[in-house]
């Protein structure tokens, strides 16, 4: 390499060209200066998500109480564990990788192999986690009322505390209507999925169970969603109640304010597609250690480049695990 | 080899990765308990905020991590930002860089990240105020 280098006579000389006073390869920095600008992407939406809430501050949900399930376990409510288990399977992961750089400065390859394959399943790991995370969200567990202003009105039991959900008191009533679907309309477009419950059939159960109570999405002194009396409940309900809504998406989200969901489905998506395109840099790598180009080439400097791709996507969740769900 | 600045001596970079995974799995471990249990006593800010002149607002300014922010959120947000460091430091090999990368990399982001965050949420904080002082309705 170096005897292709003409020489230019400014040796020694900062200016001159053809020093490397950063002591890194061209690779390596771009990846850095990769990183730094994708760094910036996700601190605009983490901002973002900052205003929003910040805006919204005094009726915000509560993401204890959005994020409480863990698979296969049913009727409990757990908040973090899971997050915390996905948050320790990528810091997991990031530890094979750099297992798998440092094998690859002594030049093992049969280490580098092993510790990348493992890495690989980490992210899988995560990657699958975030779909069931995202099922569970969309899905949802309570139900509730949208009012005319976009409010979000929850049920509570008044003797138990305890959250109610729709299909827990809601009382069906006989009705022809359908769904109207495309088909059936020369012009029309057709109408989303139907509610398992519309509002008529909410207010009967209401007035036929005494204990259901309404709760609000303004947060007290105490940072707890306000409760209100059985009268008003019923006033608020009647009066305002627009629509059902079950579970989250774009446009409404039964925990509040549509812009959590908005924010959660575009942050964790963006964080979930990073490590998704991580894991299929990885794959290909892997694929290259296998074969030997690195051991032919002398050394694994790929590995240490796509490494640090990998570790920027664990930094990147240590902050998104903080900002939506810790504070 | 170390981290902890050299507080902790390690014999090979293998066993400092396995180090700073423990290091990262037990602060990850005490915020969770923390956000579960959010012990009552961190859950009001430390300090009200000063009235008065410019030098009120100017402390107002200063301070606001103790005054606007409750101290569990605080605690969370210095973990997090330990956690990032020792990610960058030592996954990343940022600590073997040359001190000029190392600022390149670093000072852009911090620099650029935190005038993002000041304009965001003081404007958040602005539209809050115009929302609760009742200009305009939205609890229907």
């Amino acid at each position: 390499m170096s005897s292709t280098l003409a020489s230019t006579g400014t040796e020694g000389k900062t200016w001159g060209g053809g020093s490397a006073p950063l002591k890194a390869s061209y690779g390596k920095m771009m990846m850095w200066f990769f990183i730094v600008s994708d760094a910036l992407t996700f601190s605009g939406f983490l901002a973002a998500y900052g205003f929003s809430r910040f805006k919204y501050i005094e009726s915000w949900p509560i993401a204890d109480e959005v994020f409480t399930h863990v698979p296969f376990v049913h009727g409990q409510e757990l908040p973090m564990i899971y997050v915390a288990f996905m948050t320790f399977v990528l810091i997991m992961s990031s530890v094979t990788m750099v297992l798998a750089v440092d094998a690859g400065h002594h030049m093992k390859k049969a280490k580098v192999t092993w510790y990348l394959f493992l890495t690989i399943i980490g992210g899988l790991i995560f990657v699958g986690s975030q779909a069931w995370e995202w099922a569970t969200f969309i899905k949802g567990d309570y139900g509730a009322v949208q009012t005319k202003g976009g409010q979000i009105l929850q049920f509570v039991d008044a003797d138990s505390g305890q959250r109610l959900a729709l299909r827990d008191f809601a009382k069906p009533i006989e009705s022809e209507r359908e769904q109207h679907l495309a088909k059936n309309g020369i012009w029309f477009e057709g109408e989303g999925a139907h509610t398992t419950f519309n509002l008529q059939e909410v207010i009967a159960g209401m007035e036929a169970h005494p204990n259901v109570l309404v709760r609000t999405q303004t947060l007290d002194a105490a940072g707890q969603k306000t409760l209100l009396n059985r009268e008003s409940s019923l006033t608020q309900i009647k009066t305002n109640g627009k629509q059902v809504v079950e579970g989250a998406n774009l446009k409404v989200n039964e925990y509040g304010s549509p812009l959590f969901a908005d924010f959660f489905f575009f942050i964790t998506g963006f964080h979930g597609f990073h490590v998704f395109s991580g894991v299929v840099i990885n794959i290909i790598i892997f694929f290259n250690v296998i074969l030997g180009t690195y051991e032919r080439r002398k050394n694994y400097e790929m590995v240490e480049k796509v490494g640090l791709y990998w570790h920027f996507v664990d930094l990147v969740w240590v902050f998104v695990f903080t900002f939506f769900y810790l504070v | 080899m170390a981290i902890f600045r050299g507080l902790i001596k390690f014999k090979s970079n293998t066993q400092k990765i396995w180090g700073v995974l423990i290091f990262l799995t037990i602060v990850t471990a005490v915020e969770v308990v923390l956000g579960i249990y959010k012990p009552p006593v961190l859950m009001t800010a430390l300090m009200s905020p000063f009235d008065g002149g410019f030098g009120a607002t100017l402390a107002n300014v200063f301070l606001s991590p103790f005054i606007f922010l409750k101290p569990l959120n605080l605690i969370f947000i210095l973990l997090t930002l330990v956690k990032a460091y020792y990610i960058t430091w030592d996954f990343m090999h940022m600590r073997d860089e040359t001190t000029a990368l190392r600022r390149m990399v670093v000072w852009t982001a911090v620099f650029l990240v935190a005038y993002l965050i000041f304009i965001l949420l003081q404007e958040g904080g602005y539209i809050e105020s115009i929302y609760s002082s009742g200009y305009i309705r939205r609890d229907f």
